[in-house]
């Protein structure tokens, strides 16, 4: 048994009458990638943003290492080692690429700024790019550079929401690779729409439907599910 | 480097007006700078940062007494009082952002205006140690800093350049280091910079307390130059102004405040030479900046020529 490095029990979230997420127990395994799927509306980006502190729960437990950080606010969050980059692109349009980066990198103390920058951008390839405003980049580089703020942070824990939406199929198997050059030595937990990308990368697999777990296992497993496949891979995602 | 080399340029040429100005146009050059130094602290939070602040009035006027009121009830000198003022103004700044800065956005304007507000009442109502609507008036003997006389009017430009040339050093330390590209980031991304590990409420307060001091240094100086404190530079007006001046200047660079001030200043001396509703020709030309250089006119040129500008 893997140990555990991010752990949630209970976690439970409300938009009004909603249940976004509704008691949701689940372990991350040091090392690991570690797929998040579901149809949409299931509440996967709800879910993330309660381990990463960007929302609040009603109720549960999140620890880090063995540590309650349920009540900890999202950037100390950050500097104990849980990033997220958002589903919705968002990095500072007005700020250089390499402004970008340095701010992810100099959040955990790095002290040679520049080649802390430097390797984060030419992991996702970027690094002819860093004088380059980032508001002008194109949507698949907005994607990466959102990948490699990430990266900067030097997680033990990286959350990714949706990162392949809207990439092109060679960046996508760049992608790929990037991912699992970061394991085990980081913890990936990716939110992902591509079926063939999260059999491909993950581990583990965690399906996530009304806000509840529905089922979770290696790929092998969650293939075979009837409840999934009734849930989720008889529908048209799974054609991706 | 090209950046301090340039500004290093702009300031032997401010020295240089200091030598050949007549007395008169000396005198508004002190005025302006001094005007100056409060605007460069006044971009370091809304140019900067983006905080859109209605209460620097409250931290200028809180400099000035600062200043006048350790002149007036125990008789200190103005090297030291210059030194109160300025803690006065970060104090003051200190204990308002806590507050508003609960707020963002349009909450956070009007929270600091009432601030502000409440701060001008507290003045008046005080009328026993601050004068009240007549202010206090500093006698010659207080306004003696190193040396200098600044009843005289060249002294008095030396040491408005002087600080000057202190307040932009600090602000292009700051906006040039790392704490300023957190700045930066604040004003272009909250929530993206909380999730990089900052803290946007620790962060702004740190700006505004900053900017607060260089208010506060403002308001001293503008209180030992000139020889009068009055409550009438803690209303709303003496928040706007370095507003414009930022504006027009070009919020978000280091030489705006100072370029706005100036062409504010002689704008206005020269309106309203020619005609007695000057305000309206002031007006029409910030909308004429506003219109055809959205980042003022020093953000405009950076766009068009000097990207590097700070
Ligand atoms: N801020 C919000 N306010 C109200 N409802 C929300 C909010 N965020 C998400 N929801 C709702 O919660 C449910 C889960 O959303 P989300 O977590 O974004 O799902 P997923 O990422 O799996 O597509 C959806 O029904 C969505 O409409
Ligand atoms: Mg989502």
């Amino acid at each position: 048994m893997a140990a555990v490095i991010l752990q949630a029990k209970g976690l439970a979230k409300a938009y009004g009458g909603l249940k976004a997420v509704d008691g949701v127990d689940f372990a991350l395994n040091a090392g690991e990638i570690h797929a998040l799927i579901g149809p949409n509306g299931a509440g996967k980006t709800t879910f993330v943003s309660l381990l990463s502190g960007r929302i609040a729960p009603d109720a549960g437990q999140i620890t880090l290492a063995g540590q309650d950080v349920t009540a900890l606010p999202a950037h100390l969050r950050v500097r104990k080692g849980i990033a997220y980059t958002f589903q919705i692109t968002s990095i500072y349009p007005r700020l250089s690429v390499f402004d970008n980066v340095a701010l992810a990198a100099q959040s955990q103390g790095a002290r040679d700024l520049a080649g802390a920058v430097g390797v984060a951008l030419g992991r996702v390839g970027m690094q002819g790019l860093a004088g380059q405003e980032a508001g002008t980049l194109s949507y698949g580089h907005q994607r990466l550079l959102e990948l490699a703020m990430g990266l900067a942070l030097k997680p033990k824990v990286l959350i990714l929401d949706e990162p392949t939406q809207g990439l092109a199929a060679g960046e996508i198997d760049d992608f790929g690779a990037l991912v699992r050059s970061l394991v085990p030595h980081t913890t990936v937990l990716m939110i992902e729409h591509n079926m063939e990308v999260v059999m491909d990368l993950a581990h583990r697999i965690t399906v996530l439907n009304f806000g509840r777990v529905l089922a979770q296992g290696t790929p092998a497993e969650i293939r075979a599910n009837p409840a999934v496949q009734a849930a989720y891979l008889g529908t048209d995602d799974a054609a991706a | 480097m090209k950046g301090w080399l340039f500004h290093l340029a702009v300031l032997g040429v401010l020295a240089v007006l200091a030598v050949i100005l007549p007395a008169y146009h000396a005198n508004n050059l002190a005025r302006v700078l001094v005007l100056a130094v409060f605007a460069t602290g006044y971009n370091l939070a809304f140019g900067y940062t983006g905080m859109l602040s209605l209460g620097h009035a409250l931290f200028f006027g809180a400099g000035m007494f600062g200043a006048a009121l350790p002149v007036t009830l125990w008789g200190w000198g103005g090297l030291p009082v210059l030194g109160t003022g300025m803690l006065a103004g970060g104090v003051v700044a200190a204990a308002v952002g806590v507050l508003a800065l609960r707020t963002k956005g349009v909450s956070f304007m009007i929270v600091t205006l009432m601030f502000a507000q409440a701060g001008y009442l507290t003045l008046i109502y005080c009328n026993a140690v601050t004068g009240g609507d007549q202010g206090l008036v500093l006698p010659g003997a207080a306004r003696q800093v190193l040396g200098l006389d600044l009843t005289q009017d060249g002294s008095r430009l030396w040491l408005a350049l002087g600080i000057y040339a202190a307040a932009l050093a600090g602000a292009l330390g700051l906006v040039g280091s790392r704490f300023g590209r957190v700045m930066l980031a604040m004003r272009e991304n909250e929530e993206r910079s909380r999730m990089l590990g900052y803290d946007p409420y620790t962060v702004k307060l740190k700006v505004l307390v900053i900017s607060g001091l260089y208010a506060g240094l403002a308001g001293a100086a503008y209180g030992v130059f000139f020889g009068y404190a009055g409550a009438g530079f803690a209303t709303v007006q003496y928040s706007i102004l370095p507003m414009l001046y930022s504006l027009l200047g070009g919020a978000g660079t280091a030489l705006g405040p100072l370029i706005g001030a100036a062409v504010m200043f002689w704008l206005i001396d020269f309106a309203s030479g020619l005609t007695n509703a000057y305000l309206m020709l002031v007006g029409v030309v910030l909308i004429v900046v506003v219109l055809f250089a959205p980042r003022g006119i020093l953000g405009y040129v950076r766009e068009r020529w000097l990207p590097w500008l700070p």
